[in-house]
């Protein structure tokens, strides 16, 4: 049923992070029926580098208390290798590769997963297809051979291919229709115009009708390959066990992948503001800027300003401003969002129609003034503190700890940074703050979607002259 | 459940009406991993600590020391089917006022003080129970025990701050009903669904009373259910009973007893139904057309033993997944439906609803739909299902547990949600079991007694294509309508 939450789920901003979050894999629970004690503090825990007999990467974190494992992998490429006009083809695949394989039609494959109790899912985001497999121990084998034939011998049969279509225009219709949907859709568009990234990762109803067979197959072939694969196992598996694993799984891929060239941009469109109107009661707005990315040496730093400007709850100054004191909107917040080819710092917030125009301005007064003055002193204490305090909260059951360590691994980060983070955070200055906040929260750069009525706000046209486009 | 934030930035939008479903019960305990039904009835281990405070507060501790981090909740058995007729919505904006001030605590700084510890915080407000929590390092406990217990009792609200919250609270509204038809959908039909009884009224409130909800009201509303004889205490993680008792003591065990506080809880109940009830919304806002069905049956809390888990059992084969009867027949087979399925939400105090949702396939009239999900049904009804059936989704509800308790959160919610509504620790860790005994004949007698239309209210949600043509371009696509931008 992948196909009918699974796509429905996402407001497919390309999220990474999010992707990530929801691959949900559940595993350690068993050993608390079976009376295992783990104690396993973030920094205590093993991270294993391993290479398969066939030359197979992975990390590796043992459990053997628990007699479950989970896999995620990664193919690197992700919905920003749909070939123009294919718009939503990587999402497609996605909620196809349960829907049969090998000689099982779509029904008796899905019959053979539930048999075993095996969980096996895909997802997309721009820059890459995640798969997350979890299986027990004593149906290890029959898992793999069903993750195997899934991975490598997808059928795409002309009716599941037809069924899994319906539902996805139906997603669509649905989203169409979604004020916040269609705000955080045409902030992409606007935002990453002429990249790959201003895309509907769902696609289009006309792109969606038009993927047949031979496209989905093709996308498969291109991007399912061992020269972009990431791979995480946590749990009841030996380092020689999971070689062989990742040898029958993966072994038989394609050397490379043949990725279509993904250029590294920033933002345009810098400074506009478009209303789409909406008959809803409640205005939603999408804003936002370009910002640095994962291996920018102030990317840490400008994590700890998004936390305190928007991206830390109630502890954040929008929070404060736009729904403590004034009572604006229920929901108001940021996020800094590395992607692989640009990096934005975006929010969102819903305010009916009659407040929009007021809450943006609260909101761009926020920007300038924490581009201007920065945080204080005990704004960055008290970031620091949530942010290493809750660190190990990231890491409090083994499905947090697989999607956790395929981020790092797929930003080209070691296991080592698992300890190092905390001192990251720890060594950011109150000036290395104002620094980055002045670099990263150009206020009159902003780029903002609103969907609804919005009362008293225009659309608006880059500020003239001057500002120089940070595309 | 409504929160006080919303976690999420891609909130899950599926076409299901339902607001609130509740977790089915539970967790199960085994010995051993074999997936075959048998391995249900094997003995379960009981996993939770219990124990009651002088006071009357209830506490459940369910160790687990995978990592050094503490789920703490604090239960209260009030929701909003307990407020008077005409504050609807107060549970759950008293709720969202918790959070502002105490004599030790500093207007708003609740959440602050739990997040400088390194800490994440939350609440929400269903129809039966109001639950805070924290998720904490492990030596934090003592800090979140001792805020906790001061907000039961020490809440202090400024008029100011209260009228502010209100207008959050009618954007939260707006957000989660206002802008979306199947929402408002699911409303309407719980309105219908319930004839007497306060489900059928939204835990948010309606729209009119929340505007004239007043800081008397809250505090009324605080003043009689925050207690200690009426909360539960629950904590998971990485702590032994014992610690949890001493701590607990100290802080909650100072707090007196309300004797004002029932613990039978009576509600107002619903007569027998007697007629079926239809509802259709036409909105320009429902992207496609929609079947819905609610039928009103008996809960884990209310139903005769075993019953329940047989309607949860007959719900998973029928409507659960892809390999469920209804996705085979409507839409594999027949084609009628894009997507269809259906669930029992069983966690209620006085009653439980079966639910059911198809999205048409395109061009096919909901009447079809809905016919071809009645022929599903009243064949379980008629013939039941088969035992290779019946094997499998018990398997799978085994499967499901141990996959999806990873969480000690997830367990203090599975404890702390079943407490609340009067049911109890062994009824929590005997579930196994008692889904292990379901036999065919109680699942065929289950479907026969309950899919019956006369409990049920049916809702069509239909796009207003006469108000979608005058709103928009004639190519209503997405691009065309983001060209009224600039």
């Amino acid at each position: 049923m992948k196909s009918i939450q699974g796509s429905v789920a996402a407001v497919r901003a390309g999220a990474r992070i999010d992707n990530a979050l929801r691959l949900t894999v559940r595993v350690a629970i068993l050993a608390l029926f079976l009376g295992v004690t783990l104690t396993r503090p973030a920094s205590a825990m093993n991270i294993q580098t391993i290479k398969s007999p066939g030359g197979i990467e992975a990390w590796l974190v043992e459990e053997h208390g628990v007699p479950l494992m989970a896999l995620r992998y990664a193919f690197v490429g992700g919905n920003s290798q749909d070939p123009a006009g294919k718009d939503g083809v990587a999402n497609f695949l996605t909620a196809m590769m349960d829907e049969g394989a090998g000689d099982l039609k779509s029904e008796e494959f899905q019959e053979r997963m539930e048999d075993i109790s095996m969980r096996m899912s895909y997802d997309d985001s721009k820059d890459a297809l995640y798969g997350s497999m979890e299986t027990l121990t004593v149906n290890r084998d029959k898992a793999v051979e069903l993750l195997r034939l899934s991975v490598q011998k997808p059928r795409f049969d002309t009716d599941a291919v037809d069924r899994i279509r319906q539902q996805l225009l139906a997603n669509i219709t649905y989203s169409d229709k979604d004020p916040e949907k269609v705000a955080m859709k045409t902030w992409y568009a606007k935002a990453f115009e002429g990249h790959p990234y201003a895309r509907p990762s769902n696609g289009t109803a006309a792109t969606i009708a038009g993927i047949t067979h031979d496209d989905l197959a093709a996308f498969h072939k291109r991007t399912f390959a061992k020269s972009n694969l990431k791979i995480v196992a946590v749990g009841d598996i030996t380092a020689a066990e999971l070689g062989r694993m990742l040898d029958d799984v993966f072994g038989a891929l394609p050397a490379n992948a043949d990725l279509l060239a993904v250029e590294k941009t920033m933002p345009v469109n810098v400074g506009t503001q478009s209303v789409v109107e909406m008959d809803v009661p409640q205005s939603v707005a999408v804003f936002g800027l370009g910002a640095m990315l994962r291996k920018d040496p102030d990317f840490m730093a400008g994590f700890v300003v998004n936390h305190i400007l928007g991206g830390g709850g109630f502890s954040a100054k929008l929070m404060e401003e736009v729904r403590e004191k004034r009572g604006l909107a229920y929901s108001v917040y940021t996020y800094l969002q590395p992607f692989q080819h640009a990096s934005i710092v975006a929010g969102s917030v819903a305010t009916k129609n009659e407040s929009m125009a007021e809450s943006l301005q609260i909101i761009r007064a926020e920007l300038k003034k924490m581009a201007d003055n920065g945080p204080s002193e005990a704004d960055l204490k008290a970031a620091k503190d949530y942010l290493t305090g809750s660190y190990a909260l990231r890491f409090d059951t083994n499905s947090k700890i697989a999607t956790q360590l395929l981020g790092l691994l797929q930003d080209d980060f070691g296991p080592d940074y698992v300890e190092t983070r905390n001192k990251q955070v720890e060594a950011i200055t109150v000036d290395d703050a104002k620094r980055v906040a002045k670099r990263m929260l150009d206020s009159d750069g902003l780029i903002v979607t609103v969907v609804g009525k919005p009362v008293g706000l225009k659309a608006a046209t880059p500020v003239p002259a001057g500002i120089p486009n940070r595309g | 459940m409504l929160s006080r934030f919303r976690f999420d930035r891609d909130r899950r939008a599926t076409h299901t009406p339902r607001l609130f479903t509740l977790w089915i019960l539970t967790l199960l305990a085994l010995p051993m991993l074999a997936l075959n039904p048998a391995a249900f009835a094997a003995a379960s281990a009981t996993r939770a600590t219990e124990f009651k405070l002088a006071n009357g507060m209830q506490v459940v501790v369910i160790p687990d020391a995978r990592a050094p981090v503490i789920t703490h909740m604090v239960w209260y058995r009030v929701g909003a089917a307990d407020e008077q007729r005409g504050t609807s919505g107060i549970a759950h904006f008293l709720e969202h006022l918790m959070f502002k001030s105490t004599e030790k605590i500093a207007v708003g700084e609740f959440s602050k003080i739990v997040s400088r510890l390194g800490g994440q915080d939350n609440a929400f407000t269903g129809h039966d129970a109001t639950a805070y929590f924290q998720r904490v390092s492990k030596d934090r406990l003592p800090r979140m025990m001792e805020m906790e217990a001061d907000r039961m009792v020490n809440l202090r609200l400024d008029e100011k701050e209260v009228l502010t919250e209100r207008d959050v609270i009618l954007e939260e509204r707006r957000s989660r009903v206002e802008n979306n038809p199947s929402s408002l959908l699911s409303e309407q039909m719980d309105a219908a669904l319930y004839l007497n009884h306060p489900y059928g009224v939204p835990v948010i409130g309606w729209y009119h009373e929340i505007q004239k909800l007043s800081r008397q009201d809250a505090l009324t509303f605080y003043k009689h259910y925050y207690a200690p004889n009426n909360a539960i205490l629950v904590v998971s993680g990485d702590v032994t009973g014992d610690e949890v008792k001493a701590l607990a003591e100290a802080t909650y065990g100072k707090i007196p007893s309300n004797p004002d506080v029932v613990t039978e809880r009576h509600r107002p109940q619903d007569p027998p139904p007697l007629v079926p009830r239809r509802i259709e919304l036409k909105d320009a806002r429902a992207g496609n057309f929609s079947f819905h069905r609610d039928y009103l049956v008996p809960s884990y809390q209310t139903a005769k033993p075993g019953e329940a888990e047989a309607l949860d059992l007959m719900m998973k084969i029928a409507g659960s997944g892809s390999t469920s009867r209804l996705y085979k027949k409507v839409v594999v087979e027949q084609k009628l439906a894009s997507t269809v399925g259906g669930d029992y939400s069983g966690g209620g105090l006085d009653s439980g609803t079966l639910s059911l949702y198809a999205v048409a396939a395109d061009g096919v009239a909901l009447e079809k739909v809905e016919a071809a999900v009645d022929a599903v049904l009243a064949d379980v009804a008629k013939s039941g299902v088969t035992q290779a059936e019946l094997d499998r989704a018990k398997s799978g509800y085994l499967a499901d547990y141990i996959y999806e308790s990873d969480n000690q959160a997830t367990l203090a919610r599975r404890y702390g949600w079943n407490l609340a509504v009067g049911r109890t620790v062994a009824d929590v860790e005997n579930w196994p079991a008692a889904i292990s005994k379901v036999t065919l004949d109680d699942i065929k007698a289950a479907a026969a007694q309950y899919i019956d239309l006369k409990r049920s209210v049916t809702g069509y949600l239909k796009p207003d294509t006469r108000g979608v043509a005058e709103r928009t371009a004639p190519d209503a696509s997405p691009a065309a309508a983001t060209s009224v931008v600039r």
